[in-house]
C-alpha cells in the first residue's frame, strides 16, 4: 500500500481511544505488523519536527494523538469545563496501588497510617483503580489494581513506563514537595 | 472541617493540616534536618508529643491514629534505653520500627511526585472525544476484552435511562415477578446466540420500568454467576456472556 501512512494518519485522527497495532492491523487486514510500525514511527517523527499541535504518543498499548502540553491553555479554553483535580492524598494512595498492586486497602492504609475509604472510593469512581479480586482472607478483603484509564491520564505505556522507586530521587537529598 | 451550630468555635482536624501521622512525622524529620536512618528518636518523639498538645490546646481533634504514632515512638524511646541483654546478634534497632515504614512514605511521596509531574490527560494534553455508542459491535475478531466493573454498567445504565422519556418513569419499586421472568427471557437470548450487547436488551421503545427491571435483571444474573458481562477495549460497547 502506498498510502499506508495516510491511511494509518486517518484511523490515528478517526480513533477516539488509543489504537493497538492489532486493531490497526486487522482494520487494513493485509498490511504486515513491521510496515505499521515503521510508519507510527514515521509519523511521531514527522508530527515532532513539523512543529505540529498535536504528537503521537504510545499509550496504555495502543498509540493516540494527543495536543501538546505547552497549548493547554488554548484547549481548556475551548473546552471551558475544568477537569476535577486529583488531591495530594489520592495521588498518594494512586502512587501506592500503581507501585504495589496487587495490593489491599490494610496495606495501603499500613504505608499511609490514615483511613483510606473514601479515597478510594474517589479512585474507583474516576475508574483509575479497580477491584482485582478478593483474597482469601477473614472478611474477603479486596485486591486493588490500576486501570486503563490510569495509563491514558498519565500518558503511560504501560506499567513499566513508571521509574523505578530506587530511580526516585535518592532519599534525604531532596524533600518531596510540600502538601501544605 | 466541623463546625456545629451550638459551638462558638472552630474545630480543626489534625488530619486536615496533616495527611496522617506518619507526614508529621515526616515533617519533624524534615524541620530538624535528620538523617531518616538515624532519628533521635527522644527528640523526635518530644516534639510530635509537644505538637499533639499545641494542637490540643487550639481546639484541634487529633484523631486516634495520631495517638499511636506517639504510643509507637515512646515504646521505641523506652526500648532504646533498656541495656541489651546478653549478645543477642540479630538484635535490631529498635528504631527501625518506624524508619522503614517512614522511608517507604517518603518513597511513595517521591512516586505521587513524579505522577503528578506527567503530562496529564485532559488536563495538560487532550484527545478528540464524544464517542457515539449506538456503533454496533465488530464484526469477525471479537478484538480485547475487559471485565467490567460496576461503575462502567452503571454508567452504561445511566445513559439508557437518560435517554427515555421521563413521562414514562412512573414507579421505581421493582417487581420481583418481572425481574425472574425477564431473567428468564435473557437465560433465552444467550441460549440461542450466546451472547448479546448491554444495548440490545434495552429496546428503544422500552418504559423505565422495563429499563430498571432489565437492569436489576443483569445484576441478579451477575451475582450468581448465570452471565458474564465483558466490555469491548476499544469500542467500549458492554457484550452479555451465556456463564
Amino acid at each position: 500500500m502506498d498510502n499506508l501512512k495516510a491511511i494509518v494518519e486517518s484511523l490515528l485522527f478517526a480513533s477516539d481511544t488509543p489504537l493497538t497495532t492489532h486493531k490497526i492491523k486487522s482494520v487494513l487486514e493485509t498490511a504486515d505488523r513491521k510496515a505499521i510500525s515503521e510508519v507510527l514511527t514515521n509519523l511521531a517523527k514527522e508530527y515532532e519536527s513539523g512543529k505540529r499541535g498535536f504528537f503521537l504518543t504510545e499509550v496504555a498499548g495502543g498509540f493516540q494523538l494527543r495536543t501538546r502540553p505547552e497549548y493547554r491553555q488554548w484547549i481548556r479554553r475551548l473546552r471551558e469545563t475544568r477537569p476535577t483535580r486529583l488531591s495530594r492524598p489520592a495521588m498518594e494512595t494512586l502512587a501506592i496501588i500503581a507501585y504495589k498492586q496487587p495490593v489491599l486497602r490494610s496495606d495501603i492504609e499500613y504505608l499511609r497510617g490514615v483511613d483510606c475509604g473514601g479515597t478510594l472510593r474517589t479512585l474507583l469512581e474516576r475508574r483509575l483503580i479497580r477491584v482485582l479480586g478478593r483474597k482469601d482472607l477473614p472478611g474477603r478483603p479486596m485486591i486493588y489494581g490500576t486501570t486503563k484509564q490510569f495509563l491514558e491520564l498519565f500518558d503511560l505505556k504501560d506499567l513499566t513506563g513508571l521509574p523505578t522507586l530506587k530511580d526516585l530521587k535518592d532519599l534525604g537529598e531532596t524533600w518531596p514537595n510540600d502538601s501544605k | 472541617m466541623e463546625q456545629t451550630q451550638d459551638q462558638t468555635h472552630y474545630e480543626v482536624h489534625l488530619g486536615d493540616l496533616f495527611d496522617g501521622p506518619m507526614d508529621l512525622l515526616l515533617h519533624l524529620v524534615k524541620k530538624n534536618e535528620v538523617d531518616i536512618y538515624d532519628i533521635p528518636i527522644a527528640l523526635i518523639t518530644q516534639q510530635y508529643i509537644e505538637y499533639l498538645e499545641w494542637m490540643k490546646s487550639l481546639n484541634i481533634d487529633v484523631a486516634g491514629e495520631f495517638l499511636v504514632m506517639a504510643a509507637t515512638l515512646t515504646h521505641i524511646k523506652s526500648r532504646m534505653l533498656l541495656p541489651t541483654q546478653g549478645e543477642e546478634v540479630d538484635d535490631e534497632d529498635p528504631r527501625m520500627e518506624i524508619v522503614r515504614p517512614l522511608a517507604e512514605f517518603l518513597q511513595l511521596k517521591y512516586a505521587a511526585d513524579d505522577l503528578m509531574e506527567r503530562d496529564r490527560l485532559d488536563w495538560d494534553v487532550f484527545v478528540r472525544r464524544d464517542f457515539d455508542e449506538t456503533e454496533p459491535w465488530p464484526e469477525g475478531a471479537p478484538g480485547d476484552l475487559i471485565q467490567v466493573g460496576i461503575f462502567e454498567l452503571i454508567d452504561a445504565f445511566q445513559k439508557i435511562i437518560n435517554r427515555t422519556h421521563p413521562a414514562y418513569f412512573l414507579d421505581l419499586t421493582p417487581d420481583t415477578i418481572s425481574v425472574k421472568s425477564r431473567i428468564s427471557q435473557i437465560t433465552d437470548i444467550l441460549e440461542e446466540r450466546g451472547s448479546v450487547t448491554f444495548q440490545e436488551l434495552f429496546e428503544a421503545k422500552a418504559t423505565r420500568r422495563d429499563i430498571i427491571v432489565t437492569f436489576l435483571a443483569i445484576l441478579e444474573m451477575a451475582k450468581f454467576q448465570l452471565i458474564r458481562i465483558m466490555q469491548h477495549l476499544e469500542s467500549g460497547i458492554i457484550r452479555i456472556f451465556n456463564g
